[in-house]
């Protein structure tokens, strides 16, 4: 349902996700994205092949949100598609995040 | 510290199970697991169907009593999950963004034939809807084709309720300061000319927002919301071939569900994801200053009577959900074939956590009854004096700040305009104040008296319940929009298909020489000033305005007067018509911030005709032809009043004093003003008989009258005056 793959570009981690993310994947993405979750972290989520996110999946990045910047780290999302970048912003979950268009323009962003 | 009764107790099959919890009713995600809870009083048996999400056959069927396994050493053994009434029972380990749930229920019952009478309806066959679903599921995208045999088409669906309002709260906007917009969400943008993305849909209406804020007003009340079937009694015109549907839902299929059809995030049958998206709406409403009403319709439901549809109610307890004749038929105090068993004391529990739902999960701000005289109706129909629904909502604690707003008439012929239960909450939809407005407006004599109570917010009807008790209205979805109330005598409603029977015969309208759409310039002309007219003498009354979505321009639906079953571009806003008339959306917006800007109109106690500040003025005086000389004679068509500024709210506020002149004769008049004292003179804040722009200016902005003595007053015009030094 859904691949997880974390890279490290300098001290930003990309976590690249591809599939959909809804109440049973979401856990699964919450786990490898939380232990990146220290303090000053630096963290961009590339949602270019996430086709489908259902309410479970904007919870959990909300929460992870909440996490990363509890931590005093940062998160970025990248990539996101018409259709995504629309129902974050009619569900009221866009408004919390940093959005940019491409993952260069997110590790831009940080360096 | 981890919960102790998260682990299973019971299995049956491959499920994990333990007893559940009755409160709250309805499907509640718990820590592994989803609680259900539903009641029955005369079920003996009850059993929850659990469906794939679209899937046509369900994939589980887990008995509330019966023969269950222990855990570790599946011994058999007998367990009963009902508590009272109640059967609860938790279930864990389910994927709740993929499920859709029911219920089916037995009793030991001779089963009931479709279309005869009967207390009983059970029917095992049968699978219900949970009338406390919070999402339901089956008409996702709104005038979607549903599959005819789907065995159980409206599907209760799970719903996260931890939605982030961060500091939203609801606004608690006093009363007597609001200016109520009335608006159908769909019908708001729908049209092609919206200029909205998500035509239609809740997310529509939040691209709208600022057009909103630039009109002024601070509350919108959404036509109902709650998830009803569009196909319901749809069928093809038979002359247009149109298919006519129930466009307005004021027919309730779930009163916890918001409709998902209105959802633009509909489409992903998610059910939090719909909430989400209203709550987002309700955040940003707020955040904008605009409080949210919503019309509830708790008088019936979508099952119709002995023909109609099982859907919930009746097949899990027909004789508590419904009001039934001594015979076993639906009494039909709604018109629509059922009446809800409001003051049905398990009922009455319903409403009520319904509207706390609402007012918690979705800080809705207040709420208008549809029908509400049903709700003071006793089981057998009769009304009561103190009905305990109405007395519950008026005093219950989360319901508190919330506005309570009665159409306070039935269809069974009980009309309360002005005696309506009220427990010092009540407010009502005044009827007597849109059909008095209406037939001033148009020029009926013999009207003056009456027409003075209204403008001071009814104080025959309120007298002890003040100007806030009276939502006046000229227009309102039911009829005429105010464009049609000027353009029409009488209703055109064959699209509807009932050869024009259906709708009110009594709409008091006026089509200023011409029936219907005209070139004649002067007839337009006449009927802009008329709009113009009626919409100013709205916003002076005391007491709350409510206008129609799209009156600010306009709109118009060709002289059908009950639109209830277009969905098309009769129906649907023109917003094109506010580029066409800019001028009547101008007069509109500074009558709305001229209300705003001047509390001598949000008095929250009826004005006595009497100075008692000392002020020289009474707070509210009465002037004609001569100043302090109104005529009250049958024949009279002009009158003017004065609101002295220093008895603005009962004294305790500074305002400018106001002037305001209506004429309905057709002949122009030369009016003496009442004086001002020294150091303050009369200026021109409106005057429908002068063309735009010089019609009305922006509050603050309004030029000095050059004659402080007389006026000349057009034919058939309003002029408003208020009160500045210089």
């Amino acid at each position: 349902m859904i691949d997880i793959d974390v890279e490290k570009h300098q001290d930003v981690s990309v976590v690249k996700l591809v599939g959909e993310i809804d109440a049973g994947s979401a856990a699964l993405v919450q786990q490898k994205v939380l232990p990146l979750s220290l303090p000053g972290c630096k963290v961009i989520l590339d949602l270019s092949k996430v086709a489908y996110m259902s309410s479970a999946g904007l919870r959990m990045l909300l929460s992870v949100y909440r996490q990363i910047s509890g931590n005093q780290g940062k998160i970025v999302l990248v990539g996101l598609s018409e259709e995504l970048t629309d129902t974050m912003s009619m569900t009221g979950f866009l408004g919390f995040f940093t959005v940019q268009d491409t993952l260069d323009m997110g590790l831009q962003l940080f360096n | 510290m981890d919960r102790i009764d998260t682990y299973p107790t019971h299995i049956f099959k491959e499920y994990n199970l333990r007893p559940g919890r009755p409160y709250p009713f309805g499907a509640t995600p718990v820590p592994g697991g989803i609680n259900f809870s539903v009641f029955s009083r005369n079920a003996d048996y009850c059993v929850l169907v659990l469906f794939k999400q679209g899937e046509s056959k369900p994939f589980a069927e887990i008995p509330f009593r019966g023969m269950f396994t222990r855990p570790m050493s599946g011994e058999p053994f007998w367990g009963d999950f009902r508590i009272g009434n109640v059967f609860s029972m938790v279930v864990f380990n389910l994927n709740y963004e993929e499920i859709e749930y029911g219920f089916r229920m037995g009793a030991p019952f001779h089963k009931v034939e479709r279309g005869k009478p009967g207390f009983h309806r059970f029917d095992a066959n049968q699978i219900l809807l949970d009338p406390y679903a919070r999402s339901i599921g089956g008409r996702d995208v709104w005038g979607k084709t549903p599959d005819w045999d789907n065995i159980f088409p409206h599907r209760g669906r799970i719903v996260f309720d931890d939605f982030d309002w961060e500091s939203d709260r609801p606004l608690e906007i006093p009363t007597e300061n609001l200016t109520i917009y009335e608006m159908h969400v769909r019908g708001f943008t729908r049209h092609p000319d919206s200029e909205t993305k998500h035509r239609g849909t809740f997310a529509g209406l939040r691209d709208k927002i600022p057009y909103l804020k630039q009109l002024g007003v601070n509350c919108i009340e959404l036509m109902p919301i709650y998830e009803f079937d569009e196909f319901e009694g749809s069928h093809k015109h038979p002359e247009t071939g149109e298919m006519l549907v129930n466009y307005w839902g004021y027919s309730t299929v779930g009163f916890f569900s918001p409709k998902a059809g209105y959802a633009a995030t509909g489409k992903t049958k998610d059910g939090t994801m719909v909430a989400d998206e209203l709550r987002t709406l309700v955040k940003d409403l707020h955040q904008n200053g605009i409080e949210v009403m919503l019309d509830v319709v708790f008088n019936h439901t979508a099952e119709g009577n002995e023909y109609g549809p099982t859907i919930s109610f009746r097949g899990i307890d027909n004789i508590t959900y419904y009001m039934l004749t001594p015979e076993g038929y639906y009494f039909n105090f709604s018109g629509t074939g059922n009446t809800l068993n409001c003051n049905n004391p398990v009922v009455r529990g319903m409403v009520l956590d319904c509207l706390r739902y609402w007012a918690s999960e979705f800080h809705i701000d207040g709420f208008r009854f549809d029908l509400a005289a049903i709700l003071g109706r006793d089981e057998s129909g009769a009304p009561m004096l103190n009905p305990p629904l109405l007395e519950a909502l008026a005093h219950d604690p989360v319901l508190a700040k919330c506005k309570l707003i009665a159409e306070a008439w039935d269809a069974g012929g009980l009309y309360q305009v002005g005696s309506f239960p009220a427990f010092g909450r009540w407010a009502e939809w005044n009827g007597k104040y849109r059909d008095t407005l209406r037939r001033w407006i148009k020029g009926d004599g013999g009207l003056v008296s009456d027409l003075a109570l209204r403008l001071q917010g009814s104080p025959d009807l309120y007298i002890t319940r003040g100007p806030t008790a009276s939502i006046n209205f000229i227009t309102c979805h039911d009829g005429f929009t105010l464009m049609d109330m000027v353009s029409y005598d009488n209703k055109h409603n064959e699209d509807n298909g009932e050869n024009n029977n259906d709708g009110a015969n009594d709409n008091n309208s006026w089509n200023s020489g011409w029936e219907g759409r005209t070139d004649d310039p002067e007839i337009n002309n006449l009927r802009f000033r008329q709009i113009k007219n009626a919409f100013a003498l709205l916003m002076v009354s005391q007491g709350v305005p409510m206008m129609l979505m799209g009156d600010e321009f306009g709109q118009t639906q060709n002289g059908n007067n009950n639109m209830y079953c277009h969905d098309s571009e009769l129906s649907w806003l023109d917003w094109s018509l506010l580029k066409k008339n800019p001028d009547l959306f101008r007069f509109f917006k500074n009558c709305i911030a001229f209300r705003q800007a001047h509390p001598v109109f949000h008095n929250r106690w009826h004005l006595r005709g009497q100075d008692y500040v000392g002020s020289g003025y009474p707070d509210i005086s009465w002037h004609g032809e001569r100043a302090w000389n109104a005529d009250w004679s049958e024949s009279s068509r002009l009158l003017a009043f004065m609101l002295d500024g220093k008895h603005a709210k009962g004294g305790t506020a500074e305002d400018n004093s106001i002037y305001a002149l209506t004429n309905t004769h057709w002949e122009a008049h030369s009016v003496e003003l009442p004086g001002l004292p020294d150091g303050k003179k009369w200026h021109v804040f409106a005057n429908t008989g002068v063309t735009s722009p010089q019609d009305t200016w922006e509050p603050g902005s309004e030029p000095v009258l050059s004659d402080q003595q007389n006026i000349f007053v057009g034919p058939r015009s309003v002029v408003i005056l208020v009160s500045r030094a210089v």
